[in-house]
């Protein structure tokens, strides 16, 4: 049973169509293949409307369509022989930050990506995306790795945020996410990010600081939740829809405010519908950013990185 | 409400409510309510001397008590702060940011001065978490990245003075991005062998304590002063348990081994003066001969450290 969004109940009625058709003929020999093309033209045109046009929140909501592909689809699509690693050597093993050393297209590198899970035995197995200080603190780990055997890093951006729990913060959760961004800027190999569904706030950014950062079309990148930015400057979280236009999170307005690197197209109809051509769009981007840095040396990398985000996020400033 | 209590209150409270009167003459300690005389609050740092309470404090005003002879100089940088996304909630940004100014006459929620302490040149940036919560936009980060390259100039040590709830929402993605570019403010002083302190005072939250806040060669936070990555609203929300005592304050930071300690304001300019010292002195440092090495003996000084427990 597919999942339908909201803003998606029409296509939920014209695919029921299709369904209900697709029965029928099973049982006599009706011809229907006019019928159901005419519907399926339909679909077409919805799809292209409603998502030619999606409103922040609407993305938001794709960006977190339980249907959409995870960081795992991502690994086990694009990565061969991989090798996943575990532990900070400090306290624990994270399930939320998946991480690892695999073969993207043939060449050796460190994955690193937050997993939401697709079920809830899964979710919750990996904390809904939600990592701990041990999740950044192995993510420095393997950044050290990185370094040490000139392996380029890919990350797959996939969370909600930081996990806001009283022994993340007794192990100290901003000393981590802290200690991981400036190991990104230490980086001496290639770096590339993409955000493949939300990228929430500090706890994103802790994988993120890359080379390139990538956002999926229909992907989410913001310094808070705009439920979390509605109960604050609302006093309502129940106008997380005008917190969202408000700030400014999906991938075109963050490409036009030059705060991303490029943007991944997604299929007609958000990558949940055929999440197989999400995974090559990413594979493509990915290879793209990849080669266009395959010249370069380490301190150029490292100097190209810290430019970049040193020149961010200034723009404007009188 | 009926027309009564609208039109007769205010009045009743012109006479009753105005007790805790003129806020420049009186303040309240947030802690114990203790009436504290402005004069001797100032005096005593800000400090209730009922309870001991840290009260929140002005940037201008840390400078003036850790800076050698309360002398300092400011740093200026770009703080004229755009409105990028033309950011509106119940109010405009721009006017938000208007009336933070004109509030706290501050330009921005950064204030950056050089000066010396204990003699050591050093330069501070400092939070005022009376301009919008203190929080961390684009003009924040300058500050921050100005402060390094005076420190990196003057050879000078640097000193981050957080109190902020966070990053800027109303400068939403590039306010995040300040996470980054602090971290390389940081990087630029660790690189030229510097110095750098931070003094976490109450709040430091969020993005700003998940950058430079967190990433001093020495960490040192004020009593009380609550530091952690979440607002504990969320945390209760999410784990739906209450909160252990004392949970995120300053002395619970110290339990757990992410601050190397909680200094009494009183106390801070003798401590951060002390430790730039010994920083900065390194091998360089005249040495004194010590007795024993004066007289040599063989049964002192180099022996065997059997004595040693571990």
């Amino acid at each position: 049973m597919p999942h339908f969004l909201d803003f998606e109940k029409p296509l939920a009625a014209l695919e029921g169509q299709i369904e209900e058709l697709r029965r029928l003929s099973d049982n006599g020999d009706l011809n229907i293949a006019e019928e159901v093309g005419k519907l399926e033209d339909k679909v077409d045109r919805q799809l292209r409307q409603t998502y030619g046009k999606l409103s922040a929140w609407q993305k938001v909501q794709v960006a977190r369509h339980p249907a959409r592909p995870k960081c795992g689809d991502y690994v086990s699509g694009l990565i061969t022989e991989f090798v996943p690693l575990a532990g900070d050597r400090l306290y624990a093993e994270d399930n939320a930050l998946v991480a690892g050393m695999g073969r993207y297209h043939g060449r050796p590198v460190i994955v690193l990506g937050q997993e939401k899970g697709n079920d809830t035995e899964s979710r919750i197995h990996h904390n809904f995306g939600m990592a701990r200080p041990e999740g950044y603190r192995k993510a420095q780990r393997l950044m050290d790795l990185a370094n040490r055997f000139d392996l380029p890093i890919l990350s797959f951006v996939d969370t909600s945020g930081a996990y806001p729990g009283v022994g993340a913060e007794e192990r100290g959760q901003s000393e981590a996410i802290a200690r991981a961004i400036q190991a990104s800027l230490g980086l001496q190999v290639p770096f590339v990010s993409v955000i493949i569904g939300e990228g929430g706030s500090g706890g994103a950014v802790a994988i993120a600081t890359a080379n390139t950062v990538l956002m999926m079309e229909h992907a989410v990148y913001s310094v808070i939740s705009p439920e979390g930015c509605a109960s604050i400057l609302w006093r309502d979280g129940a106008r997380a829809q005008d917190a969202a236009e408000a700030l400014k999170i999906t991938a075109q307005d963050l490409a036009e405010l030059k705060l991303i690197d490029g943007i991944v197209a997604e299929p007609l109809g958000g990558a949940h519908r055929e999440p197989d051509v999400a995974v090559g769009a990413v594979d493509a981007a990915l290879n793209e950013a990849l080669r266009a840095m395959d010249g370069m040396d380490g301190p150029a990398l490292q100097a190209q990185r810290r430019e970049k985000f040193l020149n961010l996020g200034s723009a404007g400033l009188a | 409400m009926s027309w009564l209590n609208e039109f007769v209150r205010p009045k009743i409270r012109a006479l009753v409510g105005k007790k805790d009167v003129p806020d420049n003459l009186w303040h309240k300690c947030p802690a114990c309510e203790q009436m504290l005389f402005h004069r001797e609050l100032s005096d005593n740092l800000h400090v209730c001397h009922a309870c001991g309470h840290h009260l929140r404090l002005a940037a201008k005003e840390r400078m003036g008590f850790l800076f050698d002879g309360g002398e300092f100089t400011r740093v200026e940088f770009q703080s004229v702060t755009p409105d990028p996304l033309k950011f509106r909630d119940s109010k405009r940004y721009t006017d938000r940011l208007k009336d933070a100014q004109s509030k706290s006459g501050e330009k921005e929620a950064i204030v950056v001065g050089h000066g010396t302490i204990g003699g050591q040149g050093a330069v501070i940036a400092a939070f005022d978490f009376g301009f919008m919560g203190g929080s961390m936009g684009q003009a924040v980060g300058e500050g921050l990245l100005a402060a390094a390259r005076e420190a990196v100039t003057r050879n000078a040590a640097l000193i981050a003075i957080p109190a902020s709830g966070g990053a800027r929402m109303q400068e939403g993605m590039l306010s995040l991005i300040q996470m980054p570019r602090t971290v390389l403010a940081v990087e630029q002083v660790r690189e030229a062998g510097l110095p750098y302190i931070v003094i976490l005072t109450d709040p430091t939250t969020g993005g700003v304590s998940a950058s430079f806040a967190m990433l001093g060669d020495i960490q040192i936070a004020e009593p009380g002063a609550t530091i952690g990555f979440a607002g504990k609203r969320v945390i209760k929300d999410t784990i739906r348990e209450e909160l252990p005592e004392g949970f995120q304050t300053a002395e619970s930071l110290r339990e757990h081994g992410m601050v190397d300690m909680v200094v009494p304001r009183g106390e801070m300019q003798a401590t951060i003066a002390r430790v730039l010292n010994l920083l900065r002195e390194g091998r360089g440092a005249s040495v004194e001969t010590p007795i024993a090495l004066a007289a040599p003996d063989a049964a002192s000084g180099m022996a065997p450290d059997s004595a040693h427990g571990d």
